[in-house]
């Protein structure tokens, strides 16, 4: 309403403008949310109203029968220690406006929201930035364990200028991963965003390089499927995907989070040597070795040079020996001891003696199992401890808890191992 | 996950998820009986409900073989529990004190079973926190207006080591969703699982000397819902062990080796995990390649 205030106070060439422009203010907000086109209707034409926890718990399900297909029941080992470079196109292409305001705002916004995740739920790997601007490609920052770090480096220049590399790129990122351990997971993710790649060489040389080099590379497009990239995918082991709107390159990215399923072969088994420091005592003053100043009370010692450091994890900058603590560890040992999917109950069984007893609320959160008209409701339940929950209560143990309620308030005897879970 | 910041009605609204350890092993070597015990609980209880007309408590109990939910102060059942023996006091816990006596019950005879150990044998921590986050993450998804949540642990039993990563994750997942696990150790031992837990989630933790005064602890600690928190004294975590045991002798290690396939902790060089059985230092490609060339080679002949 404010908005057609103004117009009115406003001189007459802002409505000239806004009329030669075709649309006006408010009409902007519902370019790209086009709610209208997701309702439905039932058979007499009345609206039907939109079940969105069912299409969700659908798309969860559909999910994990993809996983535990790849999966098949065997304990899969998973690259846990990772080695990550990402590649982001700044190319002309970048300043495109199809995503709105433009690839490159978005690209930035949601690789900012990958690096969090992908250091939370992979606390001893490492992440590089690389891009490609003018068919030259720079690294942005170096392999490093600090957040902070590559996002302040990623936010700090956002143009889009000239060509685009593919080949450049992965030869830079080829020199900088053969650096690394030979016991880390070496992976490359690529965001593209043009059509074309002007390379100075034969890039099929390069593909074969790194493949050799055992690096795996995934690409995720935003425009359309390249045959190249296909290619490069197929050849390492990595995934190709192409976002067809910002929600997906959301969800596509943040697949990329979780350790992939590692090929035995790429890495070799190590023992790697690391230190869990204490902290250092209330109102002691140490230089800190991270940032040259003065700083006292809270920090820890490195256990080897004694040197002192602010945060966890990280490399000690004197002596190089990996400092974490024990929570860093933790998180990823439900990587390690995934639980088992739930099973779907089908909604027409007949209440059965099992479903009477147990299945009248969720175990989790308590919320009533019985759907309208005291029929049973959608459920799953857990093939071990044959409890019943609710499909909200399933995504959420499956995806951040890790852990079933009904397994875990069961007592076992002292005689199953942890490996056994 | 949702963020919590831009969904409260009020500042100070908060909705408290009790783990209440009976783990009847434990209680009978205290100085202090279940019942007097119980009588501060339900006091301290009563004062949160008293403190805004809109908090919720929920009490889980913690049990030896099992865990349940004993009493939801937002079910309207809880409400008209009017005795009609004309005092006019209305039973506010009376369903509360039913329920928790059942699953006394249930539990010992689950319990009957196993076979005593001298040392005190843990309560199952992990199933009772993970089913006061999954109730938690309902109140999240139940619209705009809800009360802050945070959890409280009242605990005695020492700590299982068998459910290291089950407490692990569940502290985790409450971290994500910003849901501070406050503890109140009454047991005798420190409880390491209790102390990471609420300093990883931003929590308290408190080990009351006195169990005589646990009302005066449990009501100046934590009674303080989130928001006022910033304006009040709590005990600061003061020398959180963070280091690791290693997993051949468990004692406490500065400095050690990391599988890379597993990450199990050692304390010294090994040929082999003990964990996932991985030889260390083998180039598996060398033998794979090495395979794969007599294998193009018999065809070809």
């Amino acid at each position: 309403m404010s908005n057609q205030r103004k117009r009115s106070n406003a001189e007459r060439e802002e409505d000239d403008d806004e009329d030669a422009e075709g649309i006006g203010e408010w009409e902007r907000a519902y370019v790209d949310d086009r709610s209208w086109e997701e309702l439905q209707e039932d058979e007499s034409g009345l609206l039907r109203p939109i079940d969105n926890s069912a299409i969700y718990h659908a798309q969860y399900r559909r999910r994990l029968r993809m996983l535990s297909a790849a999966a098949a029941g065997t304990r899969i080992q998973k690259g846990l220690i990772r080695y990550l470079y990402i590649v982001i196109d700044f190319s002309r292409a970048a300043a495109e406006m199809d995503f709105r305001p433009s690839r490159m705002a978005i690209m930035a916004k949601h690789v900012e929201a990958f690096i969090r995740e992908f250091f939370d739920q992979n606390p001893l790997s490492q992440i590089g930035l690389v891009s490609i601007k003018n068919g030259v490609a720079h690294t942005l920052t170096d392999l490093g364990g600090s957040p902070e770090t590559h996002i302040k480096a990623l936010m700090g220049k956002l143009e889009a200028l000239g060509d685009s590399s593919l080949q450049n790129a992965l030869e830079l990122v080829h020199e900088h991963l053969n650096q690394v351990p030979s016991y880390g997971h070496r992976e490359v993710l690529i965001l593209y965003s043009a059509l074309c790649t002007c390379d100075p060489g034969d890039i099929m040389e390069t593909i074969q390089k790194c493949k050799k080099s055992k690096l795996r590379c995934s690409v995720i497009g935003l425009s359309a499927e390249m045959f190249i990239c296909k290619h490069l995918c197929q050849e390492t082991g990595g995934l190709y995907s192409v976002a067809v709107d910002e929600v997906h390159l959301k969800d596509l990215l943040l697949e990329h989070a979780p350790p992939p399923p590692a090929i035995a072969e790429f890495a070799i088994a190590n023992l790697i040597k690391m230190g869990f420091p204490q902290r250092a005592a209330e109102g002691s003053m140490a230089i800190c070795s991270c940032h040259k100043e003065v700083k006292i009370g809270a920090g820890y010692m490195c256990p080897r040079c004694k040197a002192r450091v602010c945060d966890l994890p990280t490399e000690c900058t004197i002596c190089g020996l990996t400092l974490v603590s024990s929570p860093h560890l933790a998180r990823s040992y439900h990587h390690l001891f995934p639980i088992a999917p739930f099973d779907e109950v089908p909604a027409l069984s007949s209440l059965n003696d099992n479903r009477r007893k147990l299945g009248k609320s969720c175990f989790g959160c308590q919320q009533s199992l019985i759907g309208a008209g005291n029929k049973p409701g959608p459920c799953v339940t857990c093939r071990k401890c044959k409890h019943y929950f609710c499909l909200d209560c399933d995504i959420y143990i499956h995806e951040s808890l890790h852990n079933c309620p009904g397994c875990e308030s069961i007592h076992r005897p002292k005689s199953v191992s942890l490996m056994e879970e | 996950m949702p963020s919590v910041v831009s969904k409260q009605y009020s500042d100070d609204v908060s909705l408290l998820v009790l783990l209440l350890d009976t783990n009847p092993l434990f209680w009978s070597t205290t100085s202090i009986t279940f019942s007097q015990f119980l009588s501060h609980v339900l006091a301290f209880l009563n004062a949160v409900l008293g403190l805004n007309q809109l908090n919720q408590v929920v009490v889980i109990a913690t049990g030896y073989s099992s865990c349940d939910y004993i009493y939801d102060s937002s079910l309207t059942s809880n409400h008209g529990n009017l005795e009609s023996n004309g005092t006019g006091m209305p039973a506010l816990f009376g369903s509360l004190l039913k329920k928790l006596e059942d699953f006394v019950t249930k539990d010992e005879e689950l319990s009957r079973e196993e076979v005593s150990e001298d040392r005190i044998p843990s309560c199952l921590l992990s199933g009772s926190l993970s089913m006061a986050l999954c109730y938690i993450q309902r109140v999240f998804r139940s619209g705009h207006l809800h009360p802050q949540p945070r959890i409280l642990c009242l605990q005695g039993s020492p700590d299982g080591p068998e459910q290291y990563v089950a407490v692990m994750n569940s502290i985790f997942s409450a971290q994500r969703l910003m849901v501070p696990i406050d503890s109140c150790y009454i047991g005798v031992q420190n409880s390491a699982f209790l102390q990471q837990a609420s300093y990883i989630t931003g929590g308290v933790h408190h080990t009351p000397k006195q169990l005589d005064g646990l009302f005066q602890y449990l009501t100046t600690i934590f009674a303080t819902d989130l928001h006022s928190r910033s304006f009040v004294q709590l005990p600061k975590p003061i020398g959180v062990d963070f280091r690791a045991s290693c997993f051949c002798h468990k004692k406490t290690i500065d400095m050690g080796y990391i599988c890379s396939v597993c990450l199990s902790i050692f304390c010294e060089h090994h040929k082999k995990c003990s964990t996932c059985g991985s030889v260390f230092g083998q180039s598996k490609l060398d033998d794979a390649s090495s395979v794969s060339d007599k294998k193009r080679k018999a065809p070809s002949t």
